[in-house]
């Protein structure tokens, strides 16, 4: 069996395994994501939501899926045909490829790569390309207005979380993310850096584009901005890429902060539950943060959020690094160093 | 010292944990959606819903044709024939309500002498065509014989206030 494994073919096959289990699931999760978003949001407006598919409404997103199926994909005569068909395609597969670096458990990752930080990071900025070309492609005044302010606010979030990813590193030592998750045994690193992980969550509110930072999409004033043009499964792909991207940042957010699969309680019966269920746990309690937000405040202003970017988190997030660099420094608690 | 304090509100974020915590309440509070089809939310004694014609208990209609309905409807959706029956009675030969100029005020069971018009408890009476709204007086008391037992209770629970 080694052996097999060995050759290239047998690494090609492996891959696609560890690949598919690793993206049916999540793809499986995106589908209920949409689900669980409707509930909760009903619950918070004493609502009681889609209940009328299946038993407590479990087989609504599958009759959401076959009715985007059966539409008809309609394309606008001014639109640039092969850009309005790639965006879709982009903003999916980018949600996509992030997961290869995701650990859920010690050493689970696809490609337990070393700069793991940096390609997440930099997927996750190619994001909005998928929105700036679905804006621009579309011909359409509202999808470009979306387009625009999407990138300007994608850019400037961008920013203050790659701040406080250096943060998080300065204190793990590593940009390999399973190591991340390994430094935080002792004491998860959102007690150390709370204020951090609150800029972290904001950020990718804003990065993910939802409420209450969901200017690209505005259903209110840009009547749903970069998106307006698109009908059955082109849409259906935009959903499900912006679904998948919360679920990534989520999950992202707990192997930053949350201590990845570690047990929250170090010792049995907590620590017999396998590291991925806790992993399902953190990116789920995560994602009903993302929910209860939405449920919570109305959409920000455009300059109220570039101001929340710039003038508060940047200054912040820099004041922390500077900050957590010196105690580490100062305290000789810099990973990787001898104590002095 | 305005300034530290604004600033340190904001900073510790009070307003939007209020609001959230708020929003929390709500998630574990009662929902107040019913299953519309299969649940029925309360409805009034008074409730004004689709129109019956009642009979007396022996069966005989209760109508006499006095035509103070037709004169009071604001609408014009009431049209009445009558002569006398060959018992010497005097019935209506034809009692018809247009449901589409139906207003729903009530005006008609209010003028009724002997309680035969009435508005039921019924609203889900939704028709495919047109024509099925116009009720001749054949529709409404079969409407009554249907509803006579909820008709009654109704007339008996307002008659304090009559």
């Amino acid at each position: 069996m080694s052996v097999f494994i060995a050759t290239p073919f047998g690494t090609l096959l492996l891959t696609v395994a560890q690949t598919l289990a690793m993206l049916v699931p999540v793809l499986m999760s995106v589908a209920y994501l949409t689900l669980a978003e409707r509930k909760v949001l009903a619950a918070m407006q004493a609502r009681k939501g889609p209940n009328v598919v299946g038993p407590f409404g479990l087989w609504q997103p599958f009759a959401d899926a076959l009715k985007m199926l059966t539409k008809e994909t309609i394309i606008p005569t001014g639109a640039n045909r092969i850009l309005f068909m790639i965006a879709p395609l982009l903003t999916m597969t980018l949600a996509m490829i992030a997961w290869a670096v995701i650990p859920v458990n010690d050493g689970w990752a696809v490609a337990d790569i070393n700069v793991g930080v940096l390609y997440l990071f930099a997927i996750s900025s190619l994001g909005v390309y998928g929105i700036v070309v679905a804006g621009w492609a579309s011909n359409s005044k509202y999808a470009f207005l979306g387009a625009l302010r999407s990138a300007a606010q994608m850019v400037s979030y961008e920013v203050s979380m790659g701040f406080v990813i250096v943060t998080v590193l300065l204190c793990a030592g590593s940009l390999n993310l399973t190591q991340i998750v390994r430094a935080q045994e002792h004491v998860w690193f959102f007690i150390p850096l709370f204020p951090m992980f609150i800029v972290f969550f904001i950020s990718i509110l804003a990065e993910t584009n939802r409420a209450p930072f969901d200017l690209a999409e505005g259903e209110s004033e840009i009547v749903g901005g970069f998106h307006v043009e698109y009908g059955a499964m082109t849409f259906g792909l935009f959903f499900l890429g912006e679904y998948a991207n919360m679920i990534l940042m989520s999950a992202m957010t707990s192997i930053l902060f949350l201590g990845g699969w570690l047990s929250p309680i170090p010792f049995p019966p907590f620590t017999w539950v396998p590291g991925p269920i806790w992993f399902i746990l953190k990116v789920c309690l995560v994602l009903f943060m993302f929910f209860w937000v939405r449920a919570t405040f109305p959409r920000f202003r455009y300059d109220q959020l570039m101001r929340l970017g710039w003038k508060v988190f940047l200054p912040l997030s820099l004041g922390w690094l500077v900050l957590t660099a010196g105690v580490l420094l100062a305290m000789g608690w810099l990973p990787g160093t001898p104590p002095v | 010292m305005a300034f530290l304090d604004r600033t340190a509100r904001s900073f510790l974020l009070g307003e939007l944990i209020s609001g959230m915590s708020l929003t929390l309440k709500y998630f574990f509070r009662q929902k107040a959606t019913i299953n519309y089809p299969y649940e029925k939310g309360p409805i009034s004694p008074r409730f004004k819903g689709e129109h019956a014609l009642r009979r007396y208990p022996n069966g005989e209609e209760r109508c006499i044709a006095c035509k103070l309905c037709e004169a009071v409807c604001p609408a014009l959706a009431i049209t009445i024939e009558a002569e006398p029956r060959d018992d010497g009675s005097r019935r209506t030969t034809r009692y018809d309500i247009d449901m589409t100029k139906c207003i729903y005020c009530g005006l008609c069971e209010e003028s009724c002498p002997v309680d035969a018009i009435v508005e039921g408890p019924n609203f889900e009476f939704a028709v495919e065509t047109r024509e099925e709204l116009l009720y001749n007086k054949e529709r409404l008391l079969s409407n009554g014989d249907r509803w006579e037992s909820e008709l009654s209770k109704r007339l008996e629970l307002d008659a304090p206030y009559r």
